[in-house]
């Protein structure tokens, strides 16, 4: 219920826009999610000034569990400056009025869409991952009813026969992004459009990862210190993309995650996907210490 | 670096803001009154506050203005406010036989009990442009309200009309209305799994997209699972909500919303052995006066309740319900603009080994499927 002593006269709306019974659900949701890795946890998800598909799981999850000292850093592809990370951080600011950050380290929750920043998390860091499509089996079969009872089945054949009829039509596995990974053993998960190159960093993290998709109304985790397991053969095993003798252009980085872009010349160009990690080693190497900032 | 993924996203959003707003007043005319919207852009208002699931004529008329009539724009702007408001009481269940009929016709029999209301439709007009609009004068438009007929709408209809399929159920050709599962359950409060509750089912459609339930609702008239359906009833009209309140002996009256009922009677379905074959009922309801996605929300009703072993698009209950959100559907089929430079770099790794892989064995035949 609405209670009008709690809404912040400025702008209208409760702390981090959502109601508190609202929030409530949702956080309630996230102890089920995180008692249960890897299961996805239906919840109400209701509309948000964001488009459906914009961030809007993300979103909600970050609401209900943000508080007046958090630090927020949000990006989108990896980067602090992108549009619609703009729009996203700007409505949490607006509605909770928290500090921001470009710096990772710096940050208490991370909401990202589609990357897991270059820096190892630590413990008490939570990142909030942006989720299309929660359903793993989605590859396979289209109806989430179906789904539901294959994860409670523990049913996975079908999506071990695609991988396998990949290879053999291939030669390689097709999916690029949104690799299935098992969690705790158990429940399969769509990591989110994190490239494969972020999957192995969700594997025993010291970091509580929370998992938003507010179109298909789902919330999963995968708690600190729990097995992510991305699927593979025995003799075709997982690999990660592969960036070997490339290095980023701005900073001069190898071992991070690179973005092509055509230099308008007939040849291409590296650069980092995750800016604020760019910035950082670009600064280092030319002996300023200002990494970006805000 | 201009090639380091857009920042300075702040400048540009905000300047694109502002161009948002020159492109609706560059043209110079007068700015449009909310009012003139909700009076004059009546269809657009209603399908707004349906799709919205909002009863909120003058919010809705401004969320038009804003979205420059784009509806499902204007939908998405009303159900996000939608969403802030609280939820404090529900309202009693309403007989819809006792509703203000402004239009009320059957396709199904000539003659009802009440008589056909033709009411305000543009049904057996023809689709000539009407240059005399282009300049409507003020007292041609005075004189034409002074005028006879018209405050004619409802003047001479009773207070309320039996309703056509109420006459098939006492002849036995309908069959009763299904008594179990008459429980409340609100889709904005909590997710669903399927099959979805009745009440959950017929809140999803009330709220659906008009187009893309139109879309399904005609796949399935033209050929992919036929209901044979046809049109028993179709009312528009206000209807009076009531509440019960702690602190009130008798039900509150809290005011009146005009809707669009539709009841669409199917063809018999092939029934349990010996049971008695019977017509069977869709129901279709919306906010405000829209014909189109009452009728359509009717046979989907009907189609989605299908006990067919190969059912048609239509007659999949979570295909259907998942898909007529329009703002579900517009924000995803949107969310391509966003930039998916990562997950892109990710296919292009896997299509150049597959490429490689290729060359390296180029007699090496994929298996056929």
């Amino acid at each position: 219920m609405l209670n009008l002593r709690t809404i912040e006269r400025k702008h209208g709306y409760n702390f981090a826009f959502l109601d508190e019974n609202t929030k409530r659900e949702v956080r309630r949701k996230t102890l089920k999610a995180v008692a249960i890795p890897g299961h996805q946890v239906p919840f109400a998800s209701p509309e948000l000034p964001i488009a459906r598909g914009w961030g809007t799981g993300g979103l909600q999850v970050t609401m209900a569990i943000i508080g007046p000292d958090d630090v927020l850093k949000v990006i989108d592809q990896g980067c602090d400056g992108g549009v619609n990370a703009v729009n996203i951080r700007k409505l949490l600011v607006k509605t909770t009025g928290v500090r921001t950050t470009f710096a990772t380290g710096e940050a208490t929750i991370v909401q990202t869409r589609h990357r897991i920043p270059e820096e190892k998390l630590r413990a008490d860091q939570i990142l909030v991952l942006q989720v299309p499509i929660p359903e793993p089996l989605r590859f396979v079969e289209a109806s989430m009813a179906k789904t539901r009872e294959m994860h409670a089945e523990m049913d996975y054949s079908r999506m071990w026969v695609f991988l396998y009829e990949n290879i053999v039509k291939w030669g390689e596995i097709t999916i690029g992004a949104r690799y299935p990974s098992l969690v705790n053993g158990r429940y399969l998960i769509d990591p989110s459009p994190i490239p494969r190159w972020d999957v192995p960093k969700l594997h025993m993290a010291d970091t509580l990862f929370l998992f938003g998709a507010g179109r298909e109304k789902r919330i999963y985790a995968v708690p600190p210190h729990t097995s992510v397991e991305p699927l593979q053969f025995d003799d075709v095993p997982f690999r990660v993309e592969d960036f070997a003798g490339r290095a980023c252009l701005r900073c001069g980085a190898t071992g991070t995650f690179l973005n092509e872009i055509f230099d308008g010349r007939g040849g291409k160009l590296y650069v980092c996907s995750d800016s604020y990690n760019c910035d950082a080693v670009k600064a280092k190497r030319e002996g300023t210490t200002d990494g970006g900032g805000q | 670096m201009g090639y380091v993924a857009v920042s300075g996203g702040s400048e540009a959003i905000a300047g694109a803001e502002e161009l948002v707003k020159f492109f609706r007043l560059r043209g110079g005319s007068a700015a449009l009154a909310v009012r003139q919207i909700r009076d004059q852009q009546r269809l657009a208002v209603d399908k707004v506050m349906g799709e919205g699931s909002l009863y909120a004529p003058t919010v809705a008329a401004l969320a038009l203005k804003q979205a420059e009539g784009d509806s499902i724009e204007a939908s998405f702007i009303l159900r996000a406010y939608r969403a802030t408001q609280p939820r404090r009481y529900t309202s009693l269940a309403v007989d819809t036989a006792a509703m203000a009929i402004v239009r009320r016709i059957s396709g199904a029999f000539q003659d009802i009990p009440g008589g056909q209301v033709l009411g305000p439709t543009r049904d057996y007009s023809q689709r000539l442009v009407d240059f005399s609009l282009l300049d409507e004068k003020e007292q041609v438009i005075r004189a034409f309200l002074a005028g006879a007929g018209l405050d004619a709408a409802g003047r001479d209809l009773p207070d309320s009309f039996p309703k056509v399929v109420a006459l098939l159920r006492a002849e036995g050709l309908l069959a009763p209305p299904e008594t179990a599962d008459r429980g409340l359950r609100d889709i904005t409060r909590e997710s669903l799994g399927f099959p979805y509750p009745r009440s959950a089912k017929l809140q999803a459609l009330a709220r659906g997209e008009t187009g893309a339930m139109m879309a399904l609702a005609y796949s399935s008239i033209r050929g992919y699972g036929d209901i044979h359906p046809y049109l028993g009833e179709l009312r528009v009209g206000y209807v009076k909500l009531y509440i019960t309140h702690p602190a009130l002996a008798k039900p509150a009256y809290v005011g009146k919303v005009l809707v669009t009922e539709a009841e669409i009677i199917a063809q018999y379905a092939a029934g349990e052995k010996g049971a008695t074959p019977r017509l069977s009922l869709g129901y279709g309801l919306c906010f405000g006066h829209n014909e189109l996605k009452a009728i359509s929300m009717g046979i989907l009703d009907r189609t989605t309740r299908s006990k067919a072993p190969q059912k048609a698009p239509a007659e999949d209950e979570e295909f259907v319900l998942y898909h007529i959100d329009g703002i579900e559907a517009s924000g995803f089929v949107a969310h391509w603009k966003l930039p998916h430079y990562v997950t892109f770099q990710s296919t292009l790794d896997r299509l150049r080994r597959s490429q490689a892989l290729k060359e390296e064995a180029p007699d090496a035949e994929p298996q056929d499927d």
